[in-house]
């Protein structure tokens, strides 16, 4: 009886100090001091050896209840240890997450490139391959070869760029349009042809609307019964899918140009509302392209028989068509590489335009 | 090319309105540039009457006018016209009119103590005309209360067309007359070209003196002779048609040929013959020769030029403008009329060369209809004795008409093979006729002769597009072009793809993609190896744009240089666009280049912003060429470069000696001196065509090849000479075992004392990845031996203790 009151004193110290430790440390010491080699409750157990069976029997289970129940009572006191220290960490590590992240430098692409993609990605659609031309060019392929007069005012001086003369007195031409690329393109391939032809050109001309610098793209299909009809559907759905609108209302006008016969000017429908250009319907119109059915002697040039072959041909500006769609006033600012422009008016690098997922 | 509606009405019989009129011209292609009827604006200005004008109590010059507009009750005015007077009709704008000579909107006031309510006008504050000595003074019969613009006939449309150069036809009113007919919008009158008999012989005798064989520059010349006539202004109907389109009334004989050269796009030219000295002829000007021309101004002439002469000298330059001295005055009484053909180049070349625009030159050279000449001349001379009175000589003439006299042939299947439209062939012969063509013939192929007017027809194509454009191109239905593959083929070559590529590889780490100008200045081509005179321009258009770009970086560089001055403290701009090498089209070079300036980026509580430096631009460049499909494994960096970068802190990526990927570094100081530019700013440049094609893309990818064995990771740190770069270290050590070394990098280099002057100490960390076994340390101690010795062989290299 007196040693069952001890052990039930020794469970209530052994218990106490458990449950007052307040770490780790005090909690191993609680442990030693109990459950460890020299702990009370292991010299007890040891002393089980000696005694006599009847008294083994009757301190035996004790004993071993005993240690359960601390082993027990040390887990739980373990466990609300660990529980207390996380918290405290996590009360520790409290961050202000208001705080700004690390700075990240926003990449942007052009909006002349993100437009040379979008029609890229609807002419291809269309059976357009992409071609491509030097932009030093010589006078046949930017003139001679295009039905245009040496005597012609668009060689003049006051409009076209021209490197210093070579030896033989002769120029060559930054190139004034895209169009020599439908000479070197129906030099290079057999019809049928149908290519656009993308990029930089060059005219002596400077103020809000025209750049020395600027993009152009050239459409040229050659085959043997492609004829006026399908330039219209052509330029449609074009005009259609790039500025991504349902109805747009077009307007083809008899032109001149020296490189096609017949000539056409498209228009399309617009109005200004609050300031701000909306394509597709109104009562004013935009011209947006020059176009045609391409004149035999361009055919006759490119090596072509014009009494077998025909086709339609068109040119339009590029970073015109992004300021048309996109809203963007003035020509200049294209080519400044302002950093304040770049970002507003630029497109993110992720903005793949592709006619399945929509261009914009 | 501006006219009004009734002077189109003189040509064309139509009931059409002006708004009609308007959208044809456009549909068939003289667009339309502007439609304004100027009796809109002046429609307040109301007929009065001048019931009282008493003089001002307060001022001399004045007079207190009451005026009656029409409505029965008498206004107040104020009037500071010396011809205002009691019972004289004129014109009144009331208060609240906009009057659009002064640019003022009237108000009611006070004039000196004496109330004013309204204004009497002159011609020139209705911009009506010049005249500003008084106030309009009408009949007396005119009638008061309506709109003095509709009674004066004012009411008159004015029509502006944009003409394409091919079309010097529509240079004349009779022209665009011609088309309209043709498109359905009423009937062309005849043209009244009755001859005029002459009551005397010239006595002044024209000849072209130009040499033999050549094609004469003026092939055929007309003139007149006219005595007795006195030369005024023009009739009020001339003067309001001229004025009506931007001309001013000069008097009625430069009138009568500015308004003839309007009219039917034929320029003329009035002698005063009493100034003309002997005979008047066409001939190439000598160089050096001078003429004061009409416009006051002294032009020095060359053996290029056409000349109309006397015996004394150029009386006018052919085709472009006539002479001051010769020129007609008031006092003019002997006249002497020209018409004459210039060659078109040669006018245009004159023309440009002088700086001189003028209504004649912009017709000759254009094209004026050589079989007119004659025709213009008699329409002159009527013109000439109607207005000025006084009697004509016969005609002189010189030379005879350059007619060309084409005649195409015309399959009229070829409109629905070119066009895609069925149009009837009757509908086609009658569309060429109704534009003058002359068509023979019947079946499949007639046979169309050109009218004189239209120089720009030279072939089957023309003939189609004359029908077409009258036709009306809007009804050609639109066509879907067929397809040609169920779907879509890549339409991209390489080439085309890595262009986009390095521009969104870029974005994504951050680059702002810029495009700049192709040209620059001469300085700047030269301090990045371009300058060369056959990449200079002839004609640039400023100093600033002169030069071909042999690199993107001057004009990123430049660009970064004027941010950086609106205050941006970090920039990544990029731009992927040729580089121009020489003048032939493999010369031109694709490049992606970017450049870093400032700092990573803003000051953070987080991370420290650091500055820009050159292993920045190399992982941008390393990223591209990767991004494009660069063997960039196989590719080793040269710690060499051109000259635009520091010596010491360049790289070149290479695939070997000859085949230069891209170049990476810190711009030489000098040159952002030079260029004002505030450094530190790193770039690089990437070669986009040195990029090596793939014989042919393999979607497959070779079997993953993964290890389950532990990598283990070893530091080495090895002392050697400063000049050996790390790159021949890591080599090395990776040589040891190509196979099991599956990474290597350099953690650390350390300079010091301890190490010793001119040495260094490069830290790697080498990781093995065995395939097939866990390394024992025996195995691992002998690789790592190897490695020692293979970095001692290549580099001299020790262990450090």
């Amino acid at each position: 009886m007196d040693q069952m009151t001890d052990l039930d004193a020794l469970e209530r110290d052994i218990t106490e100090r458990i449950h007052k430790a307040e770490d780790e440390t005090a909690l191993e010491e609680a442990r030693l001091a109990s459950l460890g080699k020299k702990g009370v409750v292991s010299e007890r157990l040891k002393s089980l050896g000696r005694m006599s069976p009847e008294e083994r029997q009757v301190a035996g289970p004790a004993l071993n209840g005993l240690k359960a129940r601390i082993g027990e009572a040390l887990e739980t006191r373990r466990a609300e240890l660990k529980e207390k220290a996380l918290e405290a960490r996590l009360k520790s590590e409290r961050l202000d997450v208001t705080l700004p992240p690390r700075a990240e430098q926003r990449g942007t692409i052009h909006p002349t490139t993100q437009v040379w993609q979008e029609v890229i990605a609807i002419f291809a659609d269309m059976g357009f391959s992409v071609a491509e031309g030097p932009h030093i060019e010589t006078d046949w392929y930017n003139f001679g070869a295009l039905n245009i007069p040496p005597e012609h005012p668009s060689r003049q001086d006051m409009d076209t760029f021209y490197l210093k003369p070579k030896a033989d007195g002769s120029r060559m031409v930054l190139r004034t349009h895209t169009s020599p690329v439908q000479i070197r393109t129906m030099e290079a391939q057999e019809p049928p042809i149908r290519i656009i032809a993308p990029g930089r050109t060059f005219r002596s001309d400077s103020d809000r609307t025209h750049t020395p610098m600027f993009h152009q793209i050239e459409g040229l299909v050659i085959d043997e019964t492609t004829h006026m009809g399908h330039l219209k559907g052509t330029l449609e759905a074009f005009c259609k899918a790039f500025f991504e609108v349902d109805e747009l209302k077009m307007r083809f006008r008899p032109s001149h140009f020296p490189f096609t016969e017949p000539s056409m000017e498209v228009d399309i429908g617009c109005q200004w509302v609050g300031g701000e250009l909306k394509i597709g319907q109104g009562d004013d119109w935009l011209e947006i392209l020059g176009s045609g059915m391409v004149h035999p002697y361009v055919i006759k040039a490119g090596g072509l028989d014009p009494e077998k072959y025909q086709g339609f041909a068109f040119g339009m500006g590029l970073d015109r068509l992004a300021m048309l769609k996109y809203g963007i006033p003035d020509l200049r600012a294209f080519f400044e590489a302002d950093l304040r422009w770049l970002r507003h008016y630029g497109f993110a690098a992720l903005d793949m335009p592709s006619v399945a997922e929509g261009l914009s | 090319m501006k006219f009004t509606l009734s002077w189109l009405k003189d040509y064309l019989e139509t009931d059409a309105s002006a708004e009609e009129i308007a959208d044809k011209l456009t549909m068939i292609g003289l667009e339309l540039e502007g439609l304004a009827n100027p009796a809109e604006k002046l429609a307040p200005f109301v007929i009065a009457k001048v019931l009282e004008a008493r003089a001002h109590p307060n001022a001399d010059r004045l007079r207190v006018c009451m005026v009656d507009p029409g409505t029965g009750e008498a206004v107040q005015v104020v009037c500071g016209a010396p011809n205002a007077r009691t019972g004289m009709v004129g014109v009144f704008a009331p208060v609240g009119v906009h009057v659009p000579g002064t640019g003022i909107d009237l108000k009611a006031g006070v004039i000196r103590g004496e109330a004013s309510h309204g204004m009497l006008v002159s011609e020139r504050e209705m911009m009506l005309s010049d005249d500003h000595e008084g106030i309009i003074d009408l009949p007396e019969d005119a009638p008061v209360g309506t709109s003095y613009a509709a009674w004066a006939g004012l009411d008159d449309p004015v029509i502006d067309v944009a003409v394409t150069p091919n079309r010097p036809d529509a240079l004349g009113v009779y022209g665009i007359a011609r088309d309209l007919a043709a498109a359905g919008m009423g009937r062309l009158k005849p043209l009244a070209e009755a001859p005029v008999e002459g009551a005397f012989k010239s006595p002044i005798g024209v000849s072209l003196r130009f040499e033999d064989g050549a094609e004469r520059p003026c092939p055929h010349f007309v003139g007149r002779y006219f005595r007795g006539v006195s030369n005024g202004p023009s009739p009020a109907w001339m003067q309001k048609r001229l004025r009506a389109i931007g001309v001013r009334p000069i008097s009625a004989l430069v009138d009568i040929t500015n308004y003839i050269t309007h009219a039917y796009g034929r320029p003329l030219h009035v002698f005063d013959a009493a100034k003309v000295k002997g005979d008047i002829h066409a001939r190439l000007a000598r160089r050096g020769e001078t003429i004061e021309a009409l416009d006051g101004r002294v032009y020095e002439l060359d053996e290029a030029m056409t000349v109309i002469a006397d015996e004394a000298g150029p009386e006018s330059i052919g085709g472009v403008m006539g002479g001051e001295a010769s020129g007609v005055t008031e006092e003019t009484t002997e006249v002497f009329l020209e018409a004459a053909y210039f060659d078109a180049v040669r006018t245009a070349s004159t023309g440009r060369k002088l700086n001189i625009i003028s209504d004649a030159r912009y017709r000759f050279e254009r094209g004026v209809d050589p079989a007119f000449t004659e025709t213009g001349a008699e329409i002159g001379t009527r013109l000439i004795l109607e207005l000025c009175g006084g009697e004509a000589s016969e005609l002189v003439v010189a030379g005879a008409p350059p007619l060309k006299n084409t005649t195409l042939s015309l399959r009229l299947s070829r409109v629905k093979s070119l066009a895609g439209v069925d149009i009837a062939p009757e509908s086609q012969v009658e569309v060429l006729e109704a534009l003058g063509f002359g068509v023979a013939g019947a079946g499949g192929e007639v046979a169309v002769s050109v009218p004189s007017w239209r120089p720009d027809i030279s072939g089957e194509a023309d003939l189609v597009e004359e029908i077409v454009r009258i036709w009306g191109l809007e009804k050609i239905d639109h066509v879907t072009l067929p397809r040609l593959e169920a779907v879509t083929s890549p339409k991209l070559s390489v080439k085309q793809r890595r262009r986009f590529r390095a521009a969104r590889t870029l974005a994504a780490r951050g680059f702002n993609e810029a495009v700049t100008w192709s040209f620059l200045p001469h300085e700047e081509a030269g301090l990045f190896g371009g300058g060369e005179e056959r990449l200079t321009l002839d004609n640039p258009i400023s100093t600033e744009l002169s030069d071909m770009r042999p690199s993107l970086l001057p004009g990123l560089i430049a660009a970064s240089g004027r941010n950086a001055d609106r205050g941006a403290e970090s920039q990544a701009l990029s731009e992927i666009g040729q580089i121009y090498l020489g003048d032939a089209p493999e010369e031109e070079r694709l490049h992606a280049s970017g450049i870093r300036h400032g700092a990573t980026g803003p000051r953070s509580s987080l991370a420290a912003p650091r500055p820009y430096d050159v292993f920045d631009v190399k992982a941008d460049a390393l990223a591209v060429l990767e991004a494009l499909g660069a063997p960039v494994g196989r590719a080793q960096v040269l710690a060499e470069g051109p000259a635009w970068y520091h010596p010491g802190r360049v790289g070149t990526i290479a695939l070997g000696p000859k085949n230069r990927l891209a170049v990476f570094g810190e711009m030489h100081p000098r040159i952002l001196d030079e260029m004002d530019v505030k450094g530190p700013l790193v770039a690089f440049e990437v070669d986009i065509d040195a990029i090596p094609v793939p014989k042919a893309q393999r979607a497959s990818r070779p079997a993953l090849a993964i290890s389950d064995y532990q990598p283990v990771r070893r530091d080495f740190a090895f002392v050697v000479e400063e000049e050996v770069a790390a790159e021949r270290i890591l080599r090395a050590a990776q040589s040891a075992d190509k196979n099991l070394i599956s990474q290597i990098g350099v953690f650390d280099v350390f300079r010091g004392a301890v190490i010793g002057e001119g040495k260094k100490s490069v830290a790697i960390e080498v990781t093995m990845t065995p395939e097939d076994r866990t390394l024992t340390e025996a195995e691992i101690e002998a690789v790592s031996e190897r490695i020692v010795a293979a970095v001692a062989k290549a580099t001299g290299g020790v262990l450090r203790a």
